[in-house]
């Protein structure tokens, strides 16, 4: 099994501030990656790097083998790397069409149908400002969008954040539909949620990958959930 | 206030707003995209008004000499912003400092090419006379400006919300960076948005030209009131830029008919007002980048 994404010692320094030390991750190709950690562990800073987002200062990122790191974001999109950020990235002044034309890439009307069928919620408010939907309504948008093109592999970035329980339950049903077409790597600070989706788990602390390994392993090694996640 | 003096006013408020909006409308998106508050976008407008002049003095078309006139607008605009502008994105006080530069740059090629002196710019035969509304006259040529001021609104209204360019522009103005994280290579679309503010900008000089003359510093004339225009709009709204060009001139037309005096100053009042009730503007679009 082949790694869609690769990412070896990574560091990124924003200013003076070293944020990333030495982050490594592999994602297997066909398989959701949980990225894990406390607030400030460096999960959303390595997805944006991945991105192209912010630079590495050491350091390399692959996709499929080939360096990505040092190429610019739009770059990165092309590849076909789909990325909900943590804020969601959705454009409030344009509507819930606008923003997923914006995103496509070319007009694959069957691979639309089928995203919109996934999010049927999306079709009802097409022709409405993004600004005036749900939270889950946002975050259904954000991860349509990164279904919209073929992509290979899907940064998602704290989902269920700020999200009502049952609207994190829906999403669950979403993304585990999802993860059997597309690789995801997902940021997440709900563990339960991230030991639902996932198969393989990476803790992150301070800057360093402290912990790899199947999510099972994960999810009863008690000592690093309590240590790293706080997760007792 | 009688009527026929009260629509007379609003009337001439109107076209000299959209002669504003045709400035600010480039001026705001440019800032709205790409953080780049271009100060020589006056010396756009200046260029333009030069640019048309000279094509309407050889050819007698007015409307070849808009379009040309446009055309070299834009020209400039890619060049500035291809060679100097694209290396200071992010760093506003270095751009600040650049755009100063470039205006007295325009400004002293324009002295060197046409001379110091006020030239005139004739308006065509067809624009010359007026016309009569409830008894007063109202110059066929304010009537143009606001034809033109319409023409220009639809145009860039449909361009930013039937197109795929103006979806970017729309959704890069609110967040540029997942713009980017889309796929789309924003850079190139600053180039694009730095374009078309020049050819408006160079438009709207082209169009002012024969109501204003032409001379080294019209640059600094009516631009003054578009970037008003834009900070009372909204930076980076298109229809906030529209709304505020209309309250900057029907205003200065009110004042100015009692308090001529006063004309500029009430710009300035309006400004300070909106920024204290409203400071992103009154259509001013909340964006995720700073």
């Amino acid at each position: 099994m082949s790694d869609a994404l690769r990412v070896e010692n990574l560091a990124v320094d924003i200013g003076e501030l070293h944020i990333l030390e030495s982050v490594n991750l592999a994602a297997p190709q066909g398989q959701c990656t949980a990225l894990l950690g406390r607030n400030g562990a460096g999960k959303t800073t390595a997805l944006r790097a991945v991105m192209g987002l912010v630079p590495a200062a050491e350091g390399s990122i692959s996709f499929f083998g080939d360096r990505i790191d040092g190429r610019p974001p739009h770059h990165v999109a092309k590849l076909g790397i789909g990325y909900a950020p943590e804020d969601r990235g959705i454009f409030g002044g344009l509507t819930v069409g606008e923003n997923i034309h914006l995103a496509q890439r070319g007009r694959d009307e069957g691979r639309l149908r089928r995203v919109l069928k996934i999010f049927p919620d999306l079709e009802r408010f097409w022709n409405q400002n993004a600004a005036t939907l749900s939270g889950g309504q946002q975050q259904m948008l954000s991860v349509a969008r990164a279904l919209v093109n073929p992509n290979r592999l899907l940064l998602i970035d704290e989902p269920s954040k700020g999200l009502a329980p049952i609207v994190v339950e829906r999403l669950a049903a979403v993304l585990s539909e999802i993860k059997r077409e597309v690789t995801i790597v997902l940021v997440e600070q709900n563990f339960s949620l991230a030991a639902h989706l996932a198969d393989y788990g990476y803790v992150l602390d301070d800057g360093r990958t402290v912990f790899h390994g199947k999510m099972t392993e994960l999810n009863n090694n008690d000592e690093v959930k309590r240590r790293y996640l706080g997760v007792t | 206030m009688e009527a026929k003096v009260l629509v007379s006013l609003l009337l001439q408020g109107i076209s000299l707003g959209m002669l504003y909006f045709i400035i600010a409308s480039g001026l705001s998106l440019i800032f709205g995209l790409m953080d780049v508050l271009n100060l020589a976008h006056g010396s756009l407008f200046m260029w333009g008004a030069y640019v048309a002049m000279t094509v309407y003095g050889y050819t007698g078309s007015f409307l070849l000499a808009l379009v040309i006139g446009a055309a070299a607008g834009a020209a400039l605009g890619v060049f500035l912003e291809v060679f100097t502008i694209r290396r200071l994105y992010g760093n506003p006080i270095s751009q600040v400092l650049l755009t100063l530069g470039l205006i007295l740059v325009l400004d002293e090629m324009v002295k060197v090419i046409w001379g110091p002196t006020v030239l005139p710019f004739p308006k065509p035969a067809l624009l010359a006379g007026s016309f009569k509304i409830l008894g007063r006259s109202f110059p066929y040529y304010r009537a143009f400006l606001i034809a033109l001021g319409a023409a220009v609104w639809a145009a860039v209204h449909a361009l930013l919300t039937r197109t795929k360019v103006g979806l970017i522009i729309r959704a890069g103005v609110e967040d540029r960076e997942m713009v980017s994280a889309l796929g789309v290579d924003v850079r190139r679309v600053f180039t694009l948005v730095f374009a078309l503010g020049g050819a408006l900008a160079a438009l709207g000089g082209g169009a002012a030209g024969p109501f204003l003359m032409v001379y080294p510093t019209l640059g600094m004339d009516i631009p003054f009131p578009a970037l008003i225009v834009v900070v009372i709009g909204g930076l980076g709204s298109f229809t906030g830029s529209a709304f505020g060009a209309l309250l900057v001139g029907v205003s200065q037309s009110f004042v100015g008919y009692y308090q001529p005096e006063l004309a500029v100053a009430v710009n300035i009042a309006l400004m300070a007002a909106v920024l204290l009730i409203k400071p992103e503007g009154l259509l001013g679009v909340k964006r995720e980048h700073a």
